[in-house]
C-alpha cells in the first residue's frame, strides 16, 4: 500500500488559487483551454512503421501576428503535456512552465504566439498508446509503436504547416524537450531561426539508460501489468510504474537538495524497526510514486523512456555531434544547472563543443541550481533574467 | 559607441571577416564593437553570469567558463586571434594560458596593468601595495594575483619562443605619448601586445 505524503509536487511552488478562480495572476495567461488537430495522411515512423494518421493536443498563448513570424514552439519533457502555461477552467494548478510563458516573462506571450503540444506516443490526448487504433477497433496498448524524438519533430511540423507558420522564431524546451528542439534544429534547419536548449544532453549516457532499464523492468514485472494488455485485463500496474517514478524523482534532485529538503528526517520521531515509511525522503517518493500512477500510462511510459535512450542526432552523422550541428542555421542558447546529474553540465558543454566546432551561433551559461535537474521548471531569477535577455533578441 | 581606449586599439590589429575569441570578455563590449565595425566572428568566454547576461543582451555569443579550468574544449588553431584583456594577471596560470591561447589561435593579444608603472613602484618604494586607477582595489580585495611588469612579460615570451608582433603602452590618459614609448616599463600603466609563435 502506498503512503501519501504531505509533499506537493518538487516543481510546485506557484501560490495556490481557489478551484473555480476568475482572478488569474497578471502575468499568467489565464484561462487556456485544449485544442486538437487531426492529420489523416499516412505517417511513416522512424522504425518504417505507418501509423494511418494521427493526432495532436496542444495550446496556444498569445497572438499570431499577420506575417507568421512571431511563433514559437514548446517542446515538453518526458511526461508533460500540451498544458504549458495558464490554468483549465476549474482548475488552480498551472501550466508545467508557468514559471517561463506569459506575459512579460521570457516567453513574452505579450510579442509571442506560442504553440505547445503534446507529444505523440504520450497520454496526455495525442495519439498514443490509449487511443484507438483504427485497423482493430481498440486501444493500441502495448501494441502502439515505439516514436522517437525525430517522429516528433515531424509530426509537429505538420502541426505548424496546420497553422500556417513558416518558420518558428524560436523552439524552445528543458529536459527531453530540449532535446527534441536539438532535433528540430538539426534535422529542418530553416524552419526555425532560435533555438533554446535547456537542462539537456546530446544523447543519454550509459547511466542515464540503466535508470531507465530499472524503471521499464519495474513495470513489466509488475503481475498487474499482463504484458501491457491491463486495461483489457481490468488491472493497472500501478505498483510498477509507482516505482518507475520514484525513481525518477531521485534523479530530478540533487544529493545536496534532497539533503536539504528531508536530511535524515523521521516522520514519527522514532524509528519504527520495520518497512513501513520511517524517513521523510520515503513519504515524499511514495507520494509522488502513486499520485503519478493516476495521470500517467504504464505503455506510454515504457514508450517515452525508450524514445529517451535512442535520442542520439549524431548517430546518422558518422557519430560526429559536430557534423548534426554544422546542419544548424538557428541561433541557440544551451543552458544547464550545475547540481543536475541527470543532464549534468558536462553534457550540455560536449553540445556547446559541438556547436563552436560547427561555427554556429551559440551562448551557454550553467546556473547556479537550486534543486538539481527540476530547476529548468522553477523561479530562478538568474536563469529567468538571462532566459529573458536572451528571448529578447528572437525576433 | 564609445570604446575604451585599449579595446580600440586591439579592434584595429584585428583583421575584418576574421574569427576571434575574447577571453573574459566581460560584458561583451570589444566583440559587439568587432562584429559591428569590422565583421568578426567573435565568441566571448566569461566567468561571470551577469556579465555573460550583459554579452547576450548585445546580441553576443558568450559561453559561460571558467579560465583556469582551461580551454581543453577548443580545437588547435579554430581561432585566427584569441585576445584576452585585462585578465592575464587574474588566472591561476598566466604562462600556460598564453600556450592555450597560442595553440587554438594564430595570434594572441593580451593587455594588463603594467606593476613596473611609475607610481605602482613609489607605492612599493613607500612599502605598500598600489592602488591606482589602473589597479583600484586593495591587495586584499583585488582579483589580481599575478601582477607583472612590461619587462616580465617580454622574458616569458622569449623563454617561450613567443614571438612579439606589437607593443603598445598606454599612459593613465589612455594615450600612447612620448615618455610612454621611449621607457615603455616605467611611463605605461596599461601594455598591449600582439604575438604569435
Amino acid at each position: 500500500m502506498l503512503n501519501f505524503g504531505a509533499y506537493g509536487c518538487a516543481n510546485a511552488e506557484h501560490v495556490g488559487y481557489n478551484a473555480g478562480m476568475t482572478n488569474y495572476p497578471a502575468d499568467s495567461v489565464g484561462l487556456v483551454a485544449p485544442q486538437a488537430a487531426n492529420f489523416n495522411e499516412p505517417f511513416t515512423l522512424e522504425s518504417g512503421i505507418q501509423l494511418p494518421g494521427f493526432e495532436l493536443v496542444y495550446e496556444t498563448y498569445g497572438e499570431l501576428n499577420a506575417d507568421g513570424s512571431n511563433a514559437i514552439l514548446v517542446c515538453h519533457a518526458l511526461t508533460g503535456t500540451h498544458h504549458a502555461a495558464g490554468y483549465h477552467e476549474g482548475s488552480d494548478k498551472p501550466g508545467w512552465w508557468e514559471t517561463c510563458i506569459g506575459p512579460g516573462k521570457p516567453i513574452d506571450t505579450n510579442r509571442f504566439f506560442v504553440v505547445s503540444p503534446n507529444n505523440i506516443g504520450g497520454c496526455g490526448g495525442s495519439t498514443g498508446p490509449l487511443s484507438v487504433n483504427p485497423a482493430t477497433g481498440k486501444a493500441w496498448g502495448p501494441e502502439f509503436p515505439i516514436v522517437t524524438v525525430k517522429d516528433w519533430v515531424h509530426s509537429q511540423a505538420r502541426l505548424m504547416a496546420h497553422l500556417n507558420i513558416s518558420q518558428w522564431a524560436a523552439v524552445v524546451g528543458g529536459s527531453l524537450g530540449g532535446m527534441t528542439v536539438l532535433q528540430w534544429a538539426i534535422d529542418l534547419p530553416d524552419k526555425l531561426r532560435h533555438a533554446a536548449i535547456i537542462a539537456a544532453a546530446p544523447k543519454l549516457s550509459a547511466q542515464n539508460i540503466a535508470f531507465n532499464e530499472v524503471a521499464r523492468t519495474a513495470i513489466r514485472s509488475d503481475p498487474a501489468f499482463c504484458d501491457g494488455h491491463y486495461r483489457e485485463q481490468g488491472s493497472k500496474p500501478q505498483q510498477g510504474l509507482a516505482i518507475a517514478r520514484m525513481l525518477g524523482h531521485i534523479t530530478y534532485l540533487s544529493d545536496d537538495s534532497m539533503g536539504k529538503k528531508f536530511g535524515r528526517d523521521l516522520r514519527d520521531g522514532k524509528l519504527s524497526f520495520g518497512f513501513d515509511v520511517d524517513f521523510e525522503v520515503e513519504s515524499y517518493l511514495r507520494y509522488q510514486g502513486s499520485r503519478f500512477v493516476d495521470r500517467f500510462d504504464a505503455n506510454s511510459y515504457l514508450l517515452l523512456t525508450r524514445t529517451l535512450d535512442y535520442f542520439d542526432p549524431a548517430r546518422e552523422y558518422g557519430d560526429d555531434l559536430a557534423a548534426a550541428c554544422r546542419r544548424i542555421q538557428a541561433r541557440c542558447f544551451v543552458a544547464s544547472f550545475n547540481k543536475d546529474w541527470r543532464f549534468s553540465s558536462k553534457r550540455s558543454r560536449e553540445l556547446v563543443k559541438a556547436l563552436l566546432d560547427a561555427d554556429r551561433d551559440v551562448s551557454y551559461i550553467d546556473f547556479e541550481s537550486r534543486v538539481g535537474h527540476d530547476d529548468f521548471l522553477l523561479n530562478i531569477p538568474q536563469y529567468l533574467e538571462s532566459f529573458n535577455a536572451w528571448m529578447e533578441g528572437v525576433r | 559607441m564609445s570604446l575604451r581606449a585599449d579595446l580600440e586599439l586591439i579592434s584595429e590589429w584585428i583583421t575584418p571577416g576574421s574569427r576571434t575569441l575574447d577571453l573574459g570578455c566581460g560584458d561583451g563590449s570589444l566583440l559587439a564593437h568587432l562584429r559591428d565595425q569590422r565583421q568578426v566572428n567573435g565568441y566571448g568566454l566569461e566567468l561571470d553570469v551577469k556579465h555573460v547576461t550583459a554579452g547576450i543582451r548585445r546580441g553576443v555569443k558568450v559561453i559561460h567558463t571558467d579560465l583556469n579550468a582551461g580551454l581543453a574544449d577548443f580545437d588547435v588553431d579554430s581561432f585566427d586571434y584569441v585576445v584576452m584583456t585585462q585578465a592575464l594577471q587574474m588566472v591561476r596560470h598566466p604562462d600556460k594560458l598564453l600556450d592555450e591561447m597560442l595553440r587554438i589561435g594564430k595570434e594572441g593579444i593580451v593587455t594588463f596593468p603594467n606593476f613596473g608603472y611609475w607610481k605602482c613602484r613609489l607605492a612599493v618604494a613607500r612599502g605598500q601595495m598600489p592602488v591606482t586607477p589602473g589597479l583600484p582595489n586593495h591587495w586584499y580585495n583585488t582579483d589580481n594575483i599575478h601582477l607583472c611588469t612590461v619587462r616580465d612579460f617580454e622574458n616569458l615570451c622569449a623563454q617561450k619562443g613567443i614571438k612579439i608582433l606589437r607593443r603598445v603602452v598606454l599612459d593613465s590618459n589612455h594615450q600612447a605619448d612620448l615618455r610612454a614609448k621611449t621607457l615603455p616599463n616605467l611611463f605605461g600603466e596599461i601594455a598591449l601586445y600582439h604575438f604569435s609563435r
